[in-house]
Formats: structure tokens, C-alpha cells, sequence
């Protein structure tokens, strides 16, 4: 009897650690998958010669994603720059400022923004975004914009990335010890002063850490952009050109890759690619968040 | 000293503002779905699937996506579940507290929690060719249940780890495994926290599209078995959007309201839960 429960719990525990590494492999299984699937272009093209032209016409076999990354830099580069004042504003107010009970009303709702599926984004962004810029921003810079471009994607964008750096950064700016804060207020100097001088300074690394966290989520979001960037495959000159985001390009173009040859090649390469860039921009967010945390500890 | 004060002000009003935008930018969004698609909702909506025609103004509805959703979104949760459980438990209740394994699985969960879902995608389609399987339900559960792993086990580990050492000690002293205390100590005690990570992952496979675009396909039928493409809401949206019909683009705008909807439920339900864990723990 005894032996029988000893037995279970050796077989559990090896059950278990089998599992916990495979889980932790997966990463490398996703990237070796993509890799051995875009095996087939890369042998054909040289990866700089891919990433770097601008032709794009897979019936002739070239796959320039060119016109696609500077895509993704735009939109991701407009929603950053929305969103970084606004987010950060807020973190500095939820954290240093508003009352608790205030705090404890917003959070809920900032979870609920990060809960909203992306395709729900699209929708608003086709009925609310769209049609402002077409109506209102582009006629007012004298310009004539369908309304579905760099601008419209970053915008939607930047509001779906808003929990992320916020919830990040609140918990940054919350872990700035309270000694220093009193010690700067007992100088004399004011709450702003204090968060201005003291505690961003103090919490600098983290929150660079937190906004590169939003934007490499905007950096590989898929549907909300696809549904309002405007899809035209060329480089944009300004905000009010549309964009064809390399996320938007893998999702827009499942039904043809398999009749063209190399085609599901060339967009397999392109999300390992994204895979990439993201993992890239993770893993250092990711490193400099443990470090701040473990230096508060 | 006149000036440090005007400054504070104008910080301080400039954080409002921004905290009002991001406010509302989350009611404008909830008003605009529940204004456009509440006046295009009606019973056949949910109670029919699409027939002849659907896609250009005829009758019918997206039972096949809701139910085609539910389905995927289940089967990809109950897969990721079999797999975070058990991690998580090793993690919290086997390991050596802060050994390389640890560390490493943890920082490789929160990598992934990274990785876009059209990723997820994609890989999916990568392994479904090597298999050999065509679009399917299955594909998209494949799919769908790596996208919410690394969603489900962090929010299980972060409720897992708080549970009090003395706890398993307890447990231990009356002579249980660490089995034993896995299965009947910490997962009763963590049972609402384990819930609300599942039903946030359920939450987030409900809502995804990009990860399913290429594994679960599309189809105008409920699937009756594994291998059948199915139909997603996501996707249902998107496609009735996408037509150049008014009403078809109409009953996109219900789809996002029901879609909605089925998120918010999710995400109260989840809430209460909560709630209810953090009255209940030791401090």
C-alpha cells in the first residue's frame, strides 16, 4: 500500500517534469518548425535579398518583404507614440496620485480594454476610426485618404497596447520604495517634483521595458490591423498612406499559398521573421523586468 | 515657489485627461458595438445557421460560429489545461524553489505569452502539413490551446505561489505525498484562482481569429467531428464585414455585439471568482 503511493508519486513527479521541459521547448519547437518550412524560399533567395526588395509579385516568384516591414515599422511607430504619453500619464496617476478607491475601480476596466477580442478593434476601427480620418483628419491636411491607413491602424493599435504598459508600468512605479519619495518630500520638493525627478528616474529601466512590451505586442497584432491599415503593398510616405503590415499579410493570403508555388514558403519565412523581432524584443523587456524585480526584493 | 505649483497642476490635470481618454476609449469602443449591433440582432442570429445565400443578404444566422467557437475555444482549453496543471504543480510543488528549471520555465512562459497568435498560427499550419491534416477543428484546437497555454499557467502559477509554505508542511507532517498534497491541498486551495485562469484563457481562444485563419478553415456547418473545418466568430465576423452588403455588414456588427457580450460574461464571471479567492486565503 505504502509502496503503491510512493510509486505514484516517483511516476507523477517524472510525468511532470517531462512536461514542464517540453512545455518550456516550445519556442524552440515553433521557431525550428517555421525554420524548416521556409528552408524551401531561403534556398532560392538569400535572406537580406528577401527582406530587403521592394517587388512583391509571388506569380513571378519574388517575394520582396520590403513594403511589408516598413508596414509594421509605421503602424507599430504611430501607436507607440500615441500611446507612450497616455499610458505613461495614467501609470504616474494610478500609482502616485489617484485614491485607492479610484485605483481599485480603473483596474477592472483597463483588464476589461485588454480582454476585448482583436477583431472587435477592427470593427470599431472600420466604424469609428476610418470614417474620421476619411471625413475629418485628411481634408483638414488637405489631403484625400479612404480613411484606411498608417494613422487608423496605429490609432487602433495604440489603444489595444494601452493595458499592457500600463498594467507593467503601474506595478513599476509601485515598486519604487516609499523611503525615497519621503525623502525627496521632506527637501521640500512637490509630488510632481518627487515623481519627476525621483521616481521615474528610479524606475526608468522598467518602464522602457514595459512600452518595449507594447510594442512588440503591436509589433505582430494581426486582425484589428489587417481589417483597417488598408492592405496596398507599398511603402507609405506618411501616415495617411495605407500599409500592408507583415502580420496582415500572412493572414490575408491562406487561401492562395498553397496553389503558388513557394508562396506558403515566402509566408511561413515572414512569421518566422515576426517570430523573431518579437522574441528579440521580449527576451531583453523580459530580462531587464526580472532584474528590477529582483533588485527591489 | 508660485511656478512649481502651476507645474504640479498642469501634470496633474494632463493625468486625468489621459486616464479619461483611456477610459473612454473603452466605452466609446462598448458603445459603438452595442449601438451598431444591437438594432441588427434577432432571434435567427443565434438560433440558425446560414443558409443558401447567407453571405448576400439571404436568411439565416451564425449558430455555426457560436457553437463552432465554443467547441474550439473548449477543446483548446481543456488541452491547455492538462498540460499547465500539471506544469504548474511541478513547478510550485516538486522543484527546488528558484532552481535553473524553474527560472527557465517560467521566463520561457512569459516569452510565449509574447508570441503574436498569427505565430501560433502559422506553426500550426507548419505541423498540420506535416501530419497531413487539412483545416479542421482539430488544427484549430492545436492552434488555439499553445496560444492560451502560456496565458493559462502564468495566471495558475501566480495564484499557485501564493498559497502559504506551512500549508504543504501540513500536509507533509500527516505523512502525505507531495502527490497527494499536489492534488488535494494546493489545487483545492488555489480552486477559484485555477478557475479564473481558465476561464481567462477560454476567454482569450474565444476571441482569437489570426490563429485559427489558417488551422480551423471555415464552414457553414457544425462540425460533427474532429477533422471537419469549423466556423469561428472571429472569423464570421470578419468575412460578413468584409462583403459589400449593407446587411451582411449589418449582421457583422451583431456577430461583434454577441462576441462581446460572450467576453464580458467571461470576464465578470471570472471577476467574482477572483473575489472570492482573495477572501478565502491565509494570510
Amino acid at each position: 500500500m505504502r509502496y503503491k503511493r510512493l510509486l505514484k508519486d516517483k511516476l507523477a513527479s517524472k510525468f511532470m517534469l517531462i512536461l514542464t521541459i517540453l512545455s518550456s521547448l516550445i519556442v524552440f519547437l515553433i521557431a525550428f518548425g517555421l525554420y524548416q518550412r521556409s528552408r524551401s524560399i531561403l534556398a532560392t533567395k538569400s535572406l537580406t535579398e528577401l527582406l530587403f526588395s521592394t517587388s512583391w509579385h509571388p506569380l513571378k516568384g519574388e517575394f520582396g518583404f520590403f513594403p511589408f516591414i516598413m508596414g509594421t515599422i509605421w503602424v507599430t511607430g504611430v501607436a507607440v507614440v500615441i500611446a507612450i504619453p497616455l499610458c505613461l500619464l495614467t501609470a504616474i496617476y494610478l500609482s502616485e496620485y489617484a485614491h485607492r478607491r479610484i485605483r481599485e475601480w480603473t483596474k477592472p476596466l483597463i483588464d476589461l480594454l485588454a480582454g476585448i477580442p482583436s477583431v472587435v478593434y477592427g470593427v470599431w476601427g472600420v466604424l469609428v476610426i476610418v470614417p474620421m480620418i476619411k471625413n475629418h483628419i485628411a481634408p483638414f491636411f488637405g489631403r484625400i485618404s479612404t480613411g484606411y491607413s498608417v494613422l487608423a491602424g496605429g490609432v487602433v493599435l495604440a489603444i489595444m497596447i494601452f493595458p499592457i504598459i500600463i498594467h507593467v508600468s503601474v506595478e513599476i512605479f509601485s515598486s519604487v520604495p516609499y523611503e525615497v519619495r519621503e525623502a525627496s518630500l521632506a527637501l521640500g520638493a512637490t509630488k510632481w517634483q518627487t515623481v519627476k525627478h525621483v521616481v521615474i528616474r528610479k524606475a526608468l529601466p522598467g518602464v522602457i521595458a514595459a512600452i518595449v512590451l507594447g510594442l512588440s505586442r503591436a509589433f505582430g497584432e494581426t486582425m484589428a490591423v489587417l481589417m483597417v491599415a488598408g492592405n496596398v503593398a507599398k511603402v507609405p510616405s506618411s501616415v495617411l498612406d495605407p500599409a500592408y503590415p507583415l502580420p496582415a499579410l500572412i493572414a490575408n493570403n491562406y487561401g492562395e499559398m498553397l496553389s503558388v508555388p513557394l508562396y506558403d514558403s515566402a509566408l511561413l519565412l515572414a512569421s518566422l521573421v515576426l517570430l523573431m523581432v518579437v522574441l528579440f524584443f521580449n527576451i531583453i523587456s523580459r530580462v531587464v523586468l526580472t532584474t528590477v524585480e529582483r533588485r527591489v526584493q | 515657489m508660485d511656478r512649481r505649483k502651476i507645474e504640479e497642476n498642469i501634470f496633474k490635470s494632463l493625468m486625468i485627461a489621459s486616464t479619461l481618454i483611456i477610459l473612454s476609449s473603452l466605452m466609446i469602443i462598448l458603445i459603438t458595438v452595442i449601438v451598431n449591433g444591437l438594432p441588427a440582432m434577432n432571434l435567427a442570429m443565434i438560433t440558425q445557421t446560414p443558409k443558401g445565400g447567407y453571405y448576400l443578404g439571404k436568411e439565416g444566422g451564425i449558430l455555426n460560429a457560436i457553437v463552432g467557437s465554443l467547441y474550439l475555444a473548449g477543446g483548446a482549453t481543456f488541452l491547455a489545461i492538462l498540460i499547465s496543471l500539471p506544469v504548474v504543480l511541478y513547478l510550485n510543488v516538486y522543484a527546488k524553489k528558484g532552481s535553473r528549471l524553474v527560472i527557465f520555465t517560467r521566463f520561457s512562459f512569459d516569452v510565449l505569452w509574447g508570441v503574436p497568435s498569427i505565430v501560433y498560427g502559422a506553426f500550426g499550419f507548419s505541423i498540420m502539413l506535416f501530419l497531413g491534416v487539412r483545416a479542421s477543428l482539430l488544427g484549430g484546437i492545436i492552434a488555439v490551446s499553445l496560444l492560451i497555454l502560456p496565458i493559462m499557467s502564468r495566471a495558475m502559477d501566480e495564484v499557485i505561489r501564493m498559497i502559504p509554505e506551512e500549508l504543504l508542511d501540513a500536509s507533509y507532517a500527516l505523512g502525505a505525498t507531495r502527490f497527494e498534497t499536489a492534488l488535494k491541498v494546493v489545487t483545492r486551495q488555489a480552486m477559484p484562482g485555477i478557475l479564473t485562469a481558465v476561464l481567462i484563457a477560454f476567454g482569450r481562444g474565444i476571441g482569437d481569429a489570426a490563429s485559427v485563419i489558417f488551422t480551423a478553415g471555415f464552414s457553414d456547418y457544425i462540425p460533427y467531428s474532429l477533422l471537419r473545418p469549423v466556423a469561428t466568430l472571429p472569423l464570421a465576423i470578419f468575412f460578413q464585414l468584409g462583403t459589400p452588403f449593407p446587411e451582411v455588414q449589418n449582421r457583422a456588427y451583431a456577430s461583434a455585439f454577441i462576441l462581446t457580450v460572450i467576453i464580458l460574461i467571461i470576464s465578470i464571471v471570472s471577476r467574482i471568482l477572483a473575489r472570492r479567492f482573495t477572501k478565502h486565503i491565509v494570510k
